[in-house]
């Protein structure tokens, strides 16, 4: 049934009684052209745009759980394409640009919102930064402004401006096209928009091994039984080791826990993202009301999908440097997600030594804002054979050969990007 | 966490710096895939891990510490060279 306002009428006045489910529930069948491993994000946006931009329909989606509980439903959902190097700067903006359309396309409101992303300055050296930063953004054909003090107190002034500052505020880089969107709502669209054209979601399905002839992959050994296929895509995002280790790679990843936070819900308070530039964290709020806020990593490795109380004490001490209003906002919920960290800050999206086999990982902080353009060239990847223009530059290769996509140019450090 | 530095004892989470897998070692040739390996390429497992963290909050001494990924469960920690499987 297509969303409309016609439809939400005729569904209140029978009660809202015959609303149907957004997506079937099928027994998953012994045989696919396409098996994408993995029900977040980035598996259910490349199984939409293989149906959607190539035909390729005879697609499962198979989820360990269920769809969306992974760092799709975790993340702190800001949307963003303020990158420097070229391969990420085409790759994010065009991931941008499917986002303003999104929820059009998918007949789904993701409640994508151009909110801004502001990111503070707290030193001349780091505003030097910006403005390179800024400039390589305007070349690359995205938006970007640099805000002096007095501008940055217009845009947000509800920050520590006073003489105490402990690192006062010297400016920002502003994305006016940046904002946020509503996570859930994001797997959701992307599943229903699947399972319209007919792709399978099978949920409560792990993948615990593969098939295989040679170098060539042939299906996978799954918690409800074996499946076959000739092409199968892992988007496992903080567990792809634990799949790839089945079939003897080893990769350029760590699996790293990130916490965030969600506050007791508030009146309209901050109408954009703002991160701090001199420690970690960032926030914003949401439609709810509550404030969305994080930081960084813990900076170990872990599986635990929880985090511990330094970061947390770290994280919140930077908030109320930043904005000291926050010291009588009651904590309501705090997770963590397990994220899929690479040697240098850039994702993974290609084909393999395996053939039929394409990985897409990597994805570090960033992979929620990503989620529409990892689809898209994955989807592609997978359909052609070949990478789309937008991930030529995301090989596993580029390690060995020297072509890394080092952002911040923290080095083969995985826990520094 | 708790993580029990061998000078120190056993002391909080936050006094120590995370340094990375324990287990890779530097090739003794110039081999590009044995570097390549070593560089970049990590078992990364899920359960049992042999890390290196450093006290940099309080002797600054390099340890070893057998810790799990999945639970956080901290199971030994030694100097480095200290155990010979190493
Ligand atoms: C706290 C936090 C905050 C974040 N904030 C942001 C942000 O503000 N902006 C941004 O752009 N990004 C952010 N991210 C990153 C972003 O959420 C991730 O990079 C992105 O969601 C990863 O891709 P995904 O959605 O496909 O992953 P997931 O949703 O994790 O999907 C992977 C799925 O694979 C399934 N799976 C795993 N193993 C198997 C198996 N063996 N068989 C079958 N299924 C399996 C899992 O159950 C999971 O559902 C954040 C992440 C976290 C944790
Ligand atoms: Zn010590």
């Amino acid at each position: 049934m297509r969303y409309s306002g016609f439809n939400l009428i005729k569904n209140a006045l029978s009660g809202h009684k015959n609303w149907q489910p957004a997506w079937r529930d099928p027994e998953p069948k012994s045989d696919y052209d396409v098996l994408i491993i993995g029900g977040g994000g980035h598996g259910l946006a490349t199984a939409y745009y293989l149906a959607r931009n190539h035909g390729i329909t005879n697609v499962a989606v198979l989820e360990k759980g269920y769809l969306g509980g992974g760092n799709v439903g975790r993340n702190t959902t800001i949307v963003r394409s303020n990158y420097m190097l070229k391969a990420n700067a085409h790759f994010y903006e065009h991931s941008l640009k499917l986002w303003e359309g999104l929820s059009q396309d998918l007949n789904y409101n993701v409640m994508f919102s151009q909110r801004g992303v502001l990111n503070l300055a707290h030193t001349p050296g780091q505003m030097d930064a910006y403005a390179r930063r800024a400039n390589a953004m305007r070349l690359n054909g995205i938006d970007a402004e640099l805000l002096d003090r007095e501008q940055t107190r217009q845009f947000i002034p509800m920050l520590d401006y006073s003489e105490n500052a402990r690192f006062p505020i010297a400016g920002g880089l502003l994305q006016p096209r940046g904002g946020t969107a509503r996570h859930d709502a994001v797997a959701w669209g992307f599943a229903r928009g699947a399972d319209l054209r007919g792709v399978d979601m099978i949920q409560n399905c792990e993948v615990t091994g593969f098939l295989r002839d040679g170098n060539t992959i042939q299906g996978v050994e799954t918690t409800r039984g074996t499946i076959r296929a000739k092409k199968i895509g892992l988007a496992v995002a903080g567990n792809t080791t634990t799949l790839t280790e089945k079939l003897g790679m080893r990769l350029p990843i760590e699996s790293h826990v990130l916490q965030a936070f969600v506050t007791e819900g508030l009146k309209p308070f901050i109408d954009t993202v703002v991160t701090f530039g001199a420690g970690h964290f960032y926030i914003s709020q949401s439609d709810k009301g509550g404030l969305v806020l994080g930081g960084d990593l813990d900076y170990y490795n872990s599986y635990a999908q929880r985090g511990n109380l330094p970061t947390v004490e770290h994280v919140l001490e930077c908030g109320m440097a930043m904005l000291p209003s926050l010291s009588r906002i009651r904590i309501l919920r705090h997770w963590g997600g397990v994220m899929d960290m690479s040697m240098d800050g850039s994702p993974i999206i290609t084909k393999t030594s395996i053939k039929g086999l394409y990985l897409n990982c990597g994805w570090c902080y960033g992979g929620f804002k990503a989620t529409p353009a990892s689809g898209w060239v994955f989807a592609h990847t997978i359909a052609n054979d070949q990478p789309h223009e937008y991930n030529a530059a995301f090989t596993l290769d580029r390690f060995e050969k020297g072509y890394l996509i080092d952002e911040r140019g923290a080095g083969p450090v995985p826990k520094a990007h | 966490m708790k993580i029990k530095c061998p000078y120190c004892g056993v002391r909080d989470q936050g006094e120590f710096s995370y340094e990375g897998d324990a287990t890779i070692k530097r090739p003794q040739t110039d081999d590009a895939d044995a570097w390549r390996e070593y560089v970049y390429s990590r078992n990364n497992p899920r359960g049992p891990h042999k890390e290196l963290w450093s006290h940099i909050a309080g002797c600054r001494a390099w340890i070893v510490v057998e810790r799990n990924t999945l639970t956080h469960e901290v199971y030994n920690s030694y100097l480095p060279g200290e155990n010979k499987d190493d």
